[in-house]
């Protein structure tokens, strides 16, 4: 029966010789190989293209300002007309500030939650937190800025009353706030893989779910919980809405959290919105601090990957 | 003789018991903090911008005024910019992906290319901004247009594609391509035929996720210099156009109280559309995934 629809002459045998001498067939095997190799060499091209873009740009900056004194610099006042200061040490100071508040926040309340997750929470109250966690890590950051400049700020102004509009201490907290879910799951991520046999034997001398979570979950899955850390550092010092929203466009050089700052991203964001003409010394700026934003993230993310791979505990 | 001194035990396990219930409600606490984030967050935003919130807010154009302000350019930009991102990102990122796992050979340059697409996806999303301004914008002379700032986010994107896409294919069980050439088939008929089907919800899944992060992206719109107050729709791929999320930053710089409320309305918008495209997701992911 089945051979009828294989004609008079074919066989199965024919059949086959037919479709292996088909040319097309052939050339697809051939060239769809190298087009997927052409779209995976995208992605190497956009990293290409980034370094391309800030190593050119920021020479020519260099070209008409000097490398010291924007690395040493602790004046950045690009905009003052005859005499412009480009010292990038302010704007560092900035970023750093945010970026250390943020993490006094997100990395007690990631780790906690990360322990109750993974040593104390049912499946099922797992299951409901953690989709809510992914939630709360998808929204967009500009809803964060909205939320720290006319919620964050007004609450902590009753608290504090020195507080200007503007601060570092406000756009801080909820950075704090966007990477707790980024901490909180990746770090549950590393202390799940704590073998259970591990947390009985612990369980079994006597100790209380405290003592295992803190003493032996916790060093077993430093590794992944210190790169989760880092990941989240990088996350924080290049965040850009809610520090453009609500830290203001002061860049200065002290310890002050209350007062308006301006952080690196804030300081590019700053220029493209407004108009700053092509080819002159502040639109190169923008890429200079590009670089230097680009830089710190990357070794943030070397170490991230570093760390997770150099102590990583193998069960 | 009595070897353990049991009132001594019960003194000493007492406390750390009671330290353990103490300290599992603090970790329950930070637990709920994050959750109340997130509803003070909502409640927040929709108390302030649902009066705003009407079919005018939906069919007007941008305006000084925060009464007539609408969010029709903003609302159609956004999904201008989808149509390119969609296509562009998947293709580059599917691509990627089968070509990682289906054809890479172990050897040094594959390695650097995953290398590369772990640290570009941890490159600050204003840096792809950057990227975008220099070589779309300006050198291949596209402009403020849909195109350019549809390539710079399928860019910002595509690593967080690829890693899904690789899961998803992955997951396909060896033993099925097997079948696939055990009855013949090629390598290409295989991936076509075999592969990509068990991978596609796993696939659809992640680039929806990938996708609404890339709609409510900023920072690279706003290096790219999209303009804000735009009184027309784009017409085509090369037309200037405004994004959702620009739109909400210029509303929430204003100093005039009314266009907060505004900011939130747009917001609400937004985070609509947010929870719809999650919601197609995880309706794919648990509609069509297969586990094996």
């Amino acid at each position: 029966m089945a051979s009828q629809g294989l004609g008079k002459e074919q066989s199965v045998q024919d059949l086959i010789a037919k479709s292996r001498n088909k040319q097309g067939k052939k050339v697809l095997e051939k060239v769809m190989p190298l087009l997927l190799l052409f779209t995976a060499v995208v992605s190497v091209l956009t990293t290409f293209g980034i370094l391309f873009t800030l190593v050119f740009e920021t020479f020519e900056f260099f070209q008409r300002v000097s490398i010291t004194d924007y690395l040493f610099g602790t004046e950045w006042f690009p905009f003052s007309g005859n005499n412009p200061t480009f010292g990038v040490l302010p704007l560092i100071l900035g970023t750093l500030k945010v970026t250390v508040i943020a993490i006094i926040v997100a990395v007690p309340l990631g780790i906690a939650a990360a322990i109750y997750l993974s040593e104390y929470a049912s499946d099922k109250a797992r299951r409901v937190i953690k989709p809510i966690l992914e939630v709360l890590a998808g929204v967009p950051t500009i809803v964060y800025g909205f939320f720290a400049l006319t919620f964050v700020t007004p609450i902590l102004q009753q608290l504090i009353p020195s507080l200007k509009i503007f601060n570092a201490l406000s756009p801080g907290i909820v950075v704090g706030i966007m990477i707790i879910p980024m901490i909180a799951s990746l770090s549950e991520d590393a202390m799940s893989s704590v073998p259970n046999s591990i947390r009985e034997a612990a369980l079994g001398l006597g100790a209380t779910k405290l003592e295992v979570a803190l003493k032996v979950v916790l060093p077993a899955a430093i590794s992944g919980i210190i790169s989760s850390i880092v990941l989240a550092i990088s996350r924080a010092i290049g965040e850009t809405m809610i520090v453009s929203l609500a830290g203001g466009a002061t860049p200065t050089f002290n310890l002050d959290v209350t007062g308006s700052i301006q952080t690196m991203t804030a300081y590019i964001v700053q220029v493209s919105s407004g108009d700053a003409g092509y080819g002159t010394t502040i639109y190169y700026s923008i890429y200079a601090v590009g670089f230097t934003l680009f830089i710190f993230t990357l070794i943030m993310n070397l170490l991230a990957h570093y760390i997770s791979k150099r102590f990583r505990e193998e069960y | 003789m009595k070897y353990i001194d049991e009132t001594v035990v019960m003194k000493r396990m007492k406390s750390r018991l009671k330290f353990n219930k103490l300290w599992k409600s603090l970790f329950l606490i930070a637990t709920l903090f994050a959750l109340l984030c997130l509803v003070v967050l909502l409640v927040r935003i929709v108390s302030q911008g649902s009066g705003y919130l009407n079919i005018d807010f939906l069919t007007n154009f941008a305006s000084r005024f925060p009464e007539k302000a609408g969010i029709k350019a903003a609302l159609i930009g956004s999904l201008w910019l989808m149509a390119v991102v969609a296509p562009v990102s998947i293709i580059l990122g599917v691509g990627t992906a089968i070509y990682l796992e289906e054809y890479a050979k172990q050897n040094k340059f594959n390695d650097f290319i995953r290398t590369n697409i772990s640290n570009l996806a941890g490159v600050p999303s204003i840096v792809f901004g950057l990227l975008g301004l220099t070589i779309f914008v300006r050198m291949l002379g596209l402009g403020k247009s849909v195109l350019a700032a549809g390539f710079t986010m399928s860019l910002l994107i595509l690593p967080v594609i690829i890693v899904a896409a690789q899961e998803a294919i992955r997951a396909v069980p060896n033993e099925q391509r097997e079948a696939s050439y055990g009855m013949g088939a090629t390598k290409w008929q295989t991936i076509t035929r075999v592969v990509l089907p068990a991978a596609i919800p796993g696939i659809l899944t992640g680039s929806i996720l990938a996708l609404s992060r890339a709609i409510g992206e900023t920072a690279p719109l706003v290096v790219i210099g999209i303009p804000v107050i735009l009184q027309f729709l784009p017409e085509g791929l090369l037309s200037e156009f405004t994004a959702l999320p620009m739109q909400i930053y210029d509303w929430a710089k204003r100093p005039q109280e009314e266009f907060l409320y505004v900011s939130s309305a747009g917001i609400i918008v937004l985070m609509i559309l947010l929870v719809v495209m999650n919601s197609i997701a995880i309706f794919i992911r648990n509609k069509f995934q297969k586990r094996y």
